[in-house]
């Protein structure tokens, strides 16, 4: 043993000390990633702080000096991210169920599996002018449906993807038990399998919206912005990525304040429904796993 | 055949919301330009309060609001730059100016007082087309000659939007500096040689502070209401002047509006004592053969009730009223206008 | 994760009831619906550009002049900015991801791993908008003050191509390529670490197991063992991270520089597709050249980031099959 020893430490040393440089690397990459959380959340709060008031909630858009607030842009907000869930949730769910039950391995799954990955990664920026393209020409203007609807789209398929993986990890003796019992193909899914997956197919739904939250691309060319309260869809209406976009830029310390907050309002709402959607999904994985 | 089907869906998904949503009474609507949004929006706001009478004013960039005018979707467009006589022929759109702006220069001298730095047109066209490349330049220096300025390089700011700005400013330079013009042009947004683009007023005077050497254009507006020091321009009398709002308005009166066709007088490098070479007036364009000539009539109005109500919102948000007599020329123009031979000014 | 779905057909020889046939054809509909929104995006953005194509024929793809006072547009400049921020932000955000997912799968304490993964994905959360103010107002002057005079004088030493393009030689401005790649690395990073750590987490725990009792560290069981093993999948969680930096838009345009010129230097300003069509969308004329490229353009960065998911997606099949 003692012979081998000088040659065999020596390399034993040196494979620890990789080990452990390498080691030490993944902990400064993990460490890095945390400080640049903290570094973007901080100056988010301590600026977005300065203009936050009750007055953000109760009031419209003013005229710099005149207060005012970000109410007529959370609304508006609120309506096309609603909206646009509504519409682009139960298509994306329908992709899912098709992808996971129907489809499976099919060719035409296939190609529409595929397919629906490029639209998850599609840069937003085009989908903005698709839709200006086919909703805000042809209707003579800018208006909160044509939002929404850019934002539907960008929901879907975010959707349809986190059903099929969801449906997926629906163990299959749920399947053969209620075929067994009887039950037609439709039943089995809307009666077995889609309520097993509930809590994994909300949490899609959570990240499709906080994604769609924080999109300003998209809204630029579809809905435009609204300094006034409205929230008729066929006008142009407000949004909080527009009112940050328009205020950061603006002369007026009042409304570059404003934008802060707004971007600080985005990201919390976005933060809660991130973390919410994972509690749904904890509580789904415990109910399976147990 | 898709996309018709796409665009009736939407068409029947629309004309659903539309009977849907309240029909609000939404007295003027107007959209353009993006520079005197706030203004604009202000004056919406106390002329609500004082006549009842509630503007909507979207900006959508000067370029939309020609186009929304055009197909008469708005009751007013507003533009930064003048639209060319035959296409206002064309569309059948009369234009009058309604609020002056100015276009100032903030720079970032380690050293040196930038208010106390003095250029010319041309120089600062050498310097936009990467001519002129350090602050020491002996072009700058023979311009300040009781300035120490710095051995390091000119970085050049400009708006990475297009942008009327961008047009004012271009315009200028392409004036007084043939290499600018030759080289560059002007237009809302061009091929700068040098130089970075940064979005917005905010961007282009956040880039200059960062930048040591830096040198950028931005609204009077953003600079009078940020406290940034502006640096002098040589004028069209040759005098080094500050931008300052007596000397914007001299600009603003010694344009030749009775010369000037559809009111779009020059007042880029005026001469005078305090001129300000960088002055423009933004317009506002209405159809002179309206769908509903109240709408229209509602807008000279509201236009009316601004020029002599305006000031103090102006003055607030560091814009420039148009010279009365500028104002009277305004009025007199609104005279022409008079669908099925009903004459909508003066309205009673 | 994937766990064995249904191999068999869910109701054998049974016969089809009514019912179920609206719901096969419901379902068939809202996937072909999928299809149908990418062929029109695509079918969109041709015939919107089609006017570009027209008048520049394939010099709009390379053609380096882009100047709107004379209406000459080529888009080489805007897809080398596109293309170099996009591989150089990969290049940052790989190793850092893949540093985090290994942390997070073998070093980090048990209790501790869902709440940093949280933390870490939570990045991908935050608006890209205040990406791009934090990275205008933060990042940006740190690169001015220290990175690019240091990045300056050590690599003055490398030739430049031709004489204009001098590597990493730049008047120290902040923003610029290499900044608007590290804000996109930024970005896409809690993509790439939640991706990587999936498929690390996938890895059958008895090939690690086999390797420890082999003597292996932590390290050789993971380049030895594990990455050969998932290989095509890592490569695809990058692809599917590069098909974001590509078309990312909003935090570009504050720190890129927007400068539509072939760049001189890695830090020079420069511009995206995304970012081009953003910054000029909203003064484009209807019916006008101006428009039609920036459609074009769209065209084009959907033809780029379609080639690059489709790699990724054939790299992701390749691991499932094998």
């Amino acid at each position: 043993m003692k012979q081998l020893t000088a040659a065999t430490r020596a390399r034993y040393f040196r494979r620890q000390l990789v080990d452990r440089i390498m080691g030490g690397l993944c902990i400064a990459a993990a460490g890095l990633g945390l400080v640049l959380l903290g570094m973007i959340l901080w100056m988010l709060f301590s600026n977005g702080i300065a203009g936050f008031s009750l007055a953000v909630f109760t009031e419209s858009m003013a005229q710099p000096g005149a207060g005012g607030g970000l109410a007529n842009a959370i609304v508006g907000s609120l309506i096309q991210v609603g909206l646009g869930a509504m519409i682009g949730a139960p298509i994306g769910m329908m992709v899912g169920v098709y992808l996971s039950e129907v489809g499976k391995e099919s060719k035409f799954a296939q190609v529409v599996r595929f397919v629906n990955d490029i639209l998850l990664s599609a840069p937003s920026v085009l989908i903005g002018l698709f839709v200006y393209q086919i909703a805000v020409e042809p209707l003579g203007g800018f208006s909160g449906l044509a939002g929404a609807l850019a934002l539907a789209i960008i929901a879907m398929p975010i959707v349809a993807r986190t059903t099929e993986d969801i449906l997926r990890l629906v163990p299959q003796a749920y399947r053969d038990g209620a075929v067994a019992l009887g039950s037609r193909e439709n039943e089995v899914v809307r009666k077995v399998v889609l309520p097993a997956a509930f809590g994994g197919i909300l949490t899609g739904v959570l990240l499709a919206v906080a994604r769609i939250a924080g999109e300003t691309a998209p809204l630029l060319f579809t809905s435009l912005g609204n300094t006034n309260w409205s929230t008729d869809l066929t006008q142009p209406m407000a949004s909080l990525p527009i009112a940050i976009y328009r205020y950061a830029g603006s002369p007026y310390q009042e409304w570059v304040n404003l934008a802060w907050t707004g971007a600080m309002l985005i990201t919390v709402g976005v933060l809660v429904l991130n973390i919410l959607s994972r509690f749904s999904h904890a509580a789904v994985a415990g109910k399976q796993g147990g | 055949m898709l996309m018709q089907l796409a665009r009736r869906l939407i068409s029947a998904l629309a004309a659903t919301a539309l009977i849907a949503a309240p029909a609000m009474a939404q007295d003027m609507t107007g959209a353009g330009a993006t520079f005197p949004a706030p203004i604009y929006s202000s004056w919406g706001e106390d002329y609500a309060k004082a006549s009842g009478g509630r503007l909507n004013y979207q900006a959508l960039g000067s370029g939309a609001g020609v186009t929304q005018i055009i197909n008469r979707t708005v009751d007013f467009g507003a533009s930064d730059s003048p639209v060319s006589p035959e296409r206002l022929e064309k569309e059948q759109l009369l234009q009058f100016p309604a609020v002056i702006g100015a276009v100032v220069l903030i720079v970032n001298v380690p050293g040196v007082d930038g208010s106390k730095i003095r250029l010319t047109g041309e120089v600062l066209g050498e310097i936009y087309v990467g001519r002129v490349r350090l602050w020491n330049d002996p072009k700058i220096t023979a311009l300040n000659p009781t300035l120490k300025l710095p051995q390091i390089p000119i970085s050049p700011a400009y708006r990475a939007d297009s942008s009327g700005t961008t047009s004012v400013f271009t315009k200028y330079l392409s004036g007084v500096s043939p290499i600018f013009k030759e080289r560059t042009g002007a237009g809302n947004a061009v091929a700068w040689r040098t130089g970075l683009g940064a979005p917005g007023n905010a961007g282009v005077a956040a880039a200059v502070k960062n930048i040591k050497g830096g040198i950028g254009y931005v609204e009077f507006a953003y600079a009078a209401e940020n406290g940034m020091s502006a640096l002098m321009l040589a004028n069209g009398s040759g005098k080094f002047v500050a931008p300052s709002v007596p000397g914007f308005l001299e600009a603003a009166s010694q344009a030749d509006w009775a010369n000037a066709k559809n009111l779009a007088a020059p007042m880029l490098n005026m001469p005078g004592d305090n001129s300000w070479p960088i002055v423009t007036s933004t317009y506002i364009l209405v159809p002179k053969n309206p769908k509903d000539p109240a709408r229209t009539q509602r807008v000279l109005k509201f236009f009316d009730w601004s020029f002599r109500n305006g000031t103090p919102a102006a003055d607030r948000l560091h814009y420039i009223m148009l010279p009365p007599e500028v104002q009277d020329r305004v009025r007199q123009e609104w005279t022409k206008l008079s669908p099925g031979g009903q004459p909508l000014w003066p309205a009673n | 994760m994937n766990t064995p779905i249904a191999e068999r057909p869910l109701l054998g020889s049974r016969k089809i009831h009514a019912a179920d046939t609206t719901f096969r054809i419901s379902l068939h509909v809202a996937g072909a619906l999928v299809v149908v929104v990418l062929l029109s995006i695509l079918a969109i953005m041709f015939i919107g550009g089609k006017l570009a194509f027209d008048t520049f024929g394939l010099g709009f793809i390379w053609g380096t002049e882009w100047n709107p006072v004379t209406q000459v547009y080529g888009a080489l400049p805007a897809i080398t900015g596109t293309l170099v921020t996009a591989v150089l932000a990969l290049c940052i955000a790989w190793p850092i991801g893949f540093g985090i997912a290994f942390f997070l799968t073998e070093i980090c304490p048990e209790k501790l791993r869902t709440p940093l993964g949280v933390a870490i994905e939570l990045l991908a959360a935050v608006p890209s908008i205040v990406y791009g103010m934090w990275g205008f107002f933060v990042l940006a002057p740190f690169m001015s003050e220290y990175v690019q005079p240091w990045l300056t004088n050590v690599f003055i030493w490398i030739p430049p191509i031709g004489d204009s393009f001098f590597w990493f030689t730049a008047p120290p401005i902040g923003v610029g390529m290499l900044t608007a790649a590290l804000i996109l690395a930024i970005m896409i990073l809690p993509f790439i670490a939640a991706t990587t750590r999936d498929v690390l987490l996938s890895t059958p725990q008895l090939l690690k197991d086999g390797a420890y009792a082999m003597g292996a560290t932590r390290w050789e069981a993971l380049t030895g063992v594990v990455i050969p093993a998932v290989r095509g999948s890592l490569f695809g969680a990058v692809f599917l991270g590069l098909g974001r930096a590509l078309g990312e838009t909003m935090a570009v345009v504050f720190v890129i520089g927007n400068a539509i010129r072939m760049p001189d230097s890695v830090m020079a300003p420069s511009a995206t597709i995304a970012s081009v069509v953003a910054n000029s969308f909203p003064e484009a004329e209807p019916g006008t050249l101006d428009l039609a490229v920036l459609l074009g353009l769209g065209f084009i960065l959907f033809v780029v980031s379609f080639g690059v998911l489709a790699v990724a997606r054939v790299l992701l099949r390749q691991e499932r099959m094998s």
